[in-house]
């Protein structure tokens, strides 16, 4: 009896302080949500206070107006399109480096592969410069072009990870195909694209959160308020209004994260399905 | 893997013309596969690399072409920039305190969280959420305003019975806003730390207990041991992340005040694309570069008296 005491005591005291630590690692994300139906003077003087006295939209209706008479429905079309195009480019892109690296063995490939490894932890400073040097030679600057090209020429973080999955494929399941009279294309598109799906699915997932969210990108390469994506446009419209209209600013930044809170609440449970159908294959 | 299916296949396969049997060849195969990456890396990765180079050797504006000075960009940085030198300081200041940090707290939570429980599973999830939208700017505008002089930290320490304290205008304060907004975001490397402990025996706690140990003991001598190997990988992941911190400094201090956030990326930006010197700011990436080489390196060599490798014992 005691010990069951003890026991409930101590899972009690467990949960109470874990719930405690998350409820604080989230209060920012609330603080924002919440303050995005307050008046700016309530943000200001009342920051104690985490929850709105009412539900009011009206920051919402004077946020979405933007700035310099553009609305942020030119924002989000500018980054929904960035975002679309560069994750498309950099999922078929890499799964078919992936799968070059992963199950041909041509000439070179250990070489290639150590280079793509060297790249992984290469600072990106020191590209950035003579990116922005060829760029603007190629009067790409104030276009999408740098923020899409280059994602079709596959990203190293993402050819690991589906180089990863498509090692836990067996081998066998190649060799039938070619007795069946599969060429090494062939397998690509008919028997490795299929069964890679949940590395596919994690792929887009990351990179778009990852393009959602770029910042030095956009600033870097769009200089005209019309082409801005969001995180660009929220930067901007902060600096151009946040000391009159916070309560407008928290809602321009609550809507920017809602693709990512929405991908959050997919990626959990994506990641649990990746993890049991790769325990089934394996 | 040893039974060269290839030659099999291509004797056996319908495909029986030498124009095809000349295109499933493995190596035309394989170069057509990653060809997207290849082309990439020479054209986004090694060309940028020597063009970067042959600039921090030079003058340039991007208006006028360049203009070979020979060392005089690094003479200058070492021997006539306080704001170099300061920018280092910060840089290393900042790597020193947030990194561990934020691998300890990593650490723990993982530790704690690791029972199989839906409990933990959801915590887990809400722990990962600010890694998810921490890198973004509307994350960075709400931490401004937190740490505002009416926002909720000041007002939570008055309730406290503590004084505010400016921690944006003060240069003593504003570095340690940063720090705690890369602390919040240890989720990323729990998710890691949380994988890595569920790789562990229970076989080993089981036998530690039996032999009388306490929690705190095991921790210390199987949960450490045996997971050091990751704890390596993210120590080094985040450390080169942390030299390379931008944004958040770029949104929320600006470098200020006094220069006590001046980040060395953001010093960089600043000499790149505020002065338009891409010749020093070519040459501060190359010492960036063997900076953060350097620092790995000790890390590595660190490694082996610290990080444990299973393989290796037997």
């Amino acid at each position: 009896m005691n010990v069951k005491l003890k026991r409930t005591l101590g899972n009690l005291f467990y949960h109470i302080f874990v719930a405690a630590f998350a409820f604080l690692m989230v209060y920012p994300v609330l603080w924002m949500i919440f303050g995005s139906f307050k008046t700016s003077t309530q943000i200001l003087n009342e920051s104690h206070r985490l929850l709105p006295t009412e539900l009011k939209w009206d920051n919402y209706i004077s946020g979405w107006k933007g700035f310099g008479g553009i609305t942020f429905a030119t924002f989000f079309k500018n980054s929904i399109f960035v975002t679309t195009i560069a994750t498309l480019g950099v999922t078929i892109s890499s799964a078919m480096v992936a799968y070059g690296f992963s199950r041909i063995r041509f000439k070179g490939r250990n070489i290639a592969f150590a280079c793509m490894m060297v790249t992984l932890m290469l600072p990106g400073q020191i590209l950035l410069i003579p990116q922005y040097i060829v760029f603007q030679k190629l009067q790409w600057i104030n276009t999408y072009k740098p923020l899409i090209v280059p994602s079709f020429f596959g990203s190293a973080f993402f050819i690991f990870m589906i180089m990863q999955f498509i090692q836990g494929l067996p081998k066998e399941l190649d060799e039938a195909a070619i007795i069946d009279g599969c060429t090494r294309y062939s397998i690509f598109t008919r028997i490795v694209l299929p069964l890679i799906g949940p590395a596919i699915v994690t792929t887009v997932i990351i990179n778009f959160y990852w393009k959602w969210d770029d910042f030095m990108g956009p600033l870097l390469y769009l200089s005209r308020p019309q082409k801005y994506t969001v995180s660009l446009a929220i930067k901007a419209f902060a600096d151009a209004t946040a000391t009159t209209d916070y309560g407008a600013m928290f809602a321009m930044s609550t809507l920017s994260l809602l693709p990512v809170f929405f991908i959050f609440l997919f990626f959990n449970r994506y990641l649990i399905e990746g993890v049991s159908t790769t325990g089934i294959k394996g | 893997m040893k039974k060269a299916p290839e030659a099999k296949g291509k004797n056996k396969g319908f495909i029986s013309g030498k124009w095809s049997q000349l295109v499933d060849n493995q190596n035309i195969a394989g170069y057509f596969f990653i060809m997207p990456w290849l082309l990439g890396f020479l054209l986004f990765t090694i060309m940028p690399i020597f063009t970067s180079l042959f600039l921090s050797f030079t003058s340039y504006n991007l208006t006028t072409n360049p203009k070979w000075v020979g060392m005089q960009n690094y003479v200058r940085m070492f021997t006539d920039d306080p704001l170099f030198y300061k920018s280092i300081t910060v840089t290393i200041y900042y790597v020193i305190f947030a990194v561990p940090l934020k691998v300890g707290f990593a650490l723990m939570i993982a530790f704690l969280l690791h029972r199989r429980s839906r409990a933990a599973d959801f915590y887990r999830s809400v722990f990962y959420l600010p890694s998810l939208i921490g890198g973004s700017v509307a994350v960075a505008l709400i931490w401004k305003d937190i740490f505002s002089i009416n926002g909720p930290i000041n007002s939570f320490l008055e309730v406290i019975g503590l004084k505010g304290v400016q921690w944006l205008g003060d240069p003593r304060y504003a570095i340690w806003t940063l720090i705690a907004m890369t602390v919040w975001q240890f989720g990323s490397s729990m998710i890691i730390f949380a994988a890595g402990l569920k790789q562990i025996p229970e076989m080993y706690y089981e036998a530690a207990r039996i032999d009388g140990a306490s929690r705190f003991h095991s921790f210390i001598y199987i949960t450490l041991p045996s997971l050091s190997p990751v704890i390596f990988f993210n120590l080094v992941m985040q450390m080169i992340n942390a030299f390379m911190t931008f944004t958040q400094a770029f949104l929320i201090t600006l470098g200020g005040p006094l220069d006590s956030t001046l980040f060395y990326a953001l010093y960089l930006y600043r000499r790149a694309f505020a002065y338009f010197d891409m010749g020093y700011a070519s040459a501060m990436a190359w010492v960036l570069l063997i900076i953060i080489a350097a620092v790995t390196a000790l890390v590595f060599k660190s490694s082996q008296y610290w990080v444990y490798y299973e393989s290796k014992e037997k």
